[in-house]
């Protein structure tokens, strides 16, 4: 079991600069410099970590609201995020796109929107691409349970299976559109996963319980999706930990049950990394807290940065409304 | 290459995808019906044949996300020419339109250019009604980062199609159906470069002048031939693009002429004749010999029934009428009789040019 080790650490490493990353808008959020809604992955950083290591640098990606996790899985440039969320000319959008409106083409990630569904279709344009450039390049495609219900889906699903494009449809399902449960929002008895199955694509769902298991069975999905140049969607069952938007619990709001919370705040993915490293494969507690306290301070450098950097000036913002 | 001494519009366009896609290898058209037995009005005839489905691609009825598939390969290294046979389905695109490829270059901080051209087909006559016809061409130029050309004539749609490829933006480009059948000879086709944002004096007046963009333009150009033969000097400037606009030309010909009547097949509230009589009067107020006047659509959709079509329509008649009345001339002392049209609801038999 060995040889699974590198990869685990490496999933391990990806999930904590995630969490760092997304802890640190947290705490440094209500200070009032970043002026833009935050949609943050803490519980969630599992899928984007698996993903992200069976990703190439060529592969693109597309993502949505919440897409911090997914820009940061796919190697995108972490200063240019957060100066990007400050509102910064040095962000990835020279400050015009904020949380939402992630990029860096450097490593395909080809950006994120904030209306829900609308970049999907831009995943399978990637994708058609690909194809069309007979590469062996994957458009990956990051969507929520909500988006799920965007006649975008199914239209993008649809085109993916008539045209046979080399899309990877990634959905966290994290059970709730901002408060909404799914149960009100689809049928109680239909599986998402099934539902786009029966769309003519090969679907999954991968449970995230077992950390070592999802990675496995991601990796094994994924080399299949690059061999055979199909589409496939894979559902994952997660759970964000703090509110829709913003840097708070909300939990007193009582849309979500105690029990469910509790239960999903015990199965905290970098806990089940850790302790499947140490216990498994003879990581030491002390190699991981290196780990993490490299990621702190990779952050830490990030924020200090987008601080210090300039904001816009109204010239440079009133350009760039069309290409030369 | 073609031995036919005359061309129609919707030749034109097809003769303009086979030069597009056989000079960039980078260009592919996406559309319902691309494919199929009729062509979009035999705009993509033989394109399949000769370029294959790579290129030509059939697409499922899904226009939200085919647009959005087309923004994914502008941004990607394509330069998609999007067909859609009717405007009004094409709203249903309205969240990958304005949302992703008017705003994609700005919002991603200028790093990657949407060069995609999107046919849109407007209905007019045979029934078409409230939602086969609609002329949303304003609400289109309201968003930033769209460019909107509206061509008229058969001379000159192909150099239009193509400076509308080859730019790097979304360029939304309306075609009214009744424009694809206007026959021309040969000889008229425009052999010249034509640059999107440039509109063209189409004929010469100092009594006022007339701003109109695709059928209006036919229309007007009808009323204008009329009503020089009675010697009233209409100025006509054909738009061909209201997005960017060429406010200069329509500066000019009204600095001349003191008196501006807009043609405009939309209907009237915030239509786009409604921005250019905006712009007019503040930029040239002192110019103006009177308030300048506007032809619309009423602010009412459209009713199918061919009995009232003829009524509810403004036609070439209103439009010499309109211009003798900002005249101050006697409409009692002409006859409209030959600008009539033969039925209201499909084009004239002799709807060929040159006009």
């Amino acid at each position: 079991m060995s040889k699974d080790q590198p990869m685990l650490l490496e999933c391990y490493v990806l999930a904590s600069k995630i969490r760092a990353v997304e802890e640190m808008i947290a705490s440094e959020y209500s200070k009032g410099e970043m002026r833009c809604p935050v949609h943050l992955s803490i519980g969630q950083e599992l899928v984007s970590a698996v993903v992200g290591l069976n990703q190439r640098k060529y592969d693109t990606a597309v993502s949505s609201h919440r897409a911090h996790a997914h820009y940061l899985a796919k190697g995108g440039d972490l200063k240019k995020m957060i100066a990007e969320i400050y509102g910064k000319v040095t962000g990835c959008c020279k400050g015009r796109g904020g949380s939402m409106h992630l990029i860096d083409l450097q490593v395909g990630f080809l950006g994120s929107s904030a209306i829900v569904g609308n970049s999907i279709p831009i995943g399978v344009g990637s994708g058609l691409s690909h194809k069309l450039n007979n590469s062996d390049a994957l458009s990956f495609i990051f969507l929520g349970d909500g988006a799920i219900e965007e006649g975008s889906f199914y239209e993008s699903v649809n085109f993916s299976a008539v045209h046979d494009l080399p899309t990877v449809y990634i959905c966290e399902n994290n059970l709730y559109s901002v408060y909404t449960r799914l149960n009100q929002r689809q049928p109680l008895e239909r599986d998402i996963y099934k539902m786009v199955e029966s769309l003519g694509i090969i679907a999954v769902k991968i449970e995230t319980r077992n950390v070592f298991e999802c990675l496995k069975s991601t990796t094994k999905l994924i080399n299949m999706a690059r061999t055979t140049k199909k589409p496939i969607f894979i559902e994952y069952d997660t759970y964000r930990w703090l509110e829709h938007c913003g840097p708070n619990q909300d939990d007193h709001l009582g849309y979500r049950p105690q029990s469910e919370i509790f239960k999903w705040k015990e199965q905290d993915p970098l806990l089940s990394l850790k302790e499947i490293l140490i216990s498994n494969f003879g990581v030491s507690n002390a190699e991981l807290k290196v780990i993490q306290q490299e990621m702190a301070n990779e952050v830490l450098a990030a924020f200090i940065q987008a601080k210090k950097d300039e904001f816009p000036t109204l010239d440079q913002s009133m350009s760039d409304v069309y290409a030369r | 290459m073609h031995g036919k001494k005359t061309t129609d519009f919707a030749e034109q366009i097809n003769e303009g995808l086979d030069e597009i896609l056989s000079s960039d290898p980078k260009t592919l058209i996406m559309g319902l019906g691309v494919t199929d037995p009729k062509r979009v009005f035999g705009t993509t005839l033989g394109l399949i044949e000769k370029y294959g489905s790579s290129r030509v691609i059939e697409t499922p009825t899904s226009e939200n996300a085919v647009t959005g598939i087309g923004v994914g390969l502008a941004i990607t290294g394509y330069r998609p020419i999007m067909i859609h046979q009717r405007l009004d389905f094409f709203l249903l695109a309205m969240d990958q339109l304005v949302n992703s490829a008017a705003k994609w270059h700005y919002m991603f901080g200028g790093q990657q250019s949407v060069p995609i051209t999107i046919r849109l087909i407007t209905g007019r006559g045979w029934g078409q009604g409230p939602t086969h016809s609609q002329n949303l061409h304003s609400w289109l130029t309201h968003i930033p980062g769209l460019k909107v050309v509206m061509p008229a004539f058969a001379s000159d749609v192909k150099k239009l199609l193509i400076a509308s490829v080859n730019d790097p933006n979304p360029v939304i480009f309306i075609e009214d159906r009744w424009c694809h059948v206007q026959r021309i000879d040969r000889n008229l086709i425009k052999s010249e470069h034509l640059e999107i944002g440039k509109a063209e004096v189409i004929e010469i007046g100092d009594d006022l002048t007339i701003v109109s963009a695709g059928f209006s333009t036919i229309q007007s150009l009808r009323a204008v031939k009329f009503l020089k033969k009675h010697e009233v000097n209409v100025e006509l400037v054909d738009l061909k693009t209201l997005k960017p606009l060429d406010i200069d030309s329509i500066l000019t010909s009204v600095t001349k002429t003191g008196r501006l009547l807009v043609v405009d097949s939309g209907t009237e509230i915030s239509s786009f004749a409604s921005e250019i009589i905006s712009l007019v009067t503040r930029l040239a107020f002192n110019k103006l010999h009177q308030a300048p006047e506007m032809i619309t659509a009423p602010d009412v959709p459209e009713p199918t029934s061919h009995g009232v079509i003829g009524e509810f329509k403004f036609n070439s008649t209103d439009i010499a009428k309109e211009t003798l009345k900002i005249l101050n001339k006697n409409l009692e002392s002409f006859d409209f009789f030959e600008l009539r049209d033969d039925l209201p609801d499909v084009p004239n038999s002799n709807f060929s040019g040159p006009f």
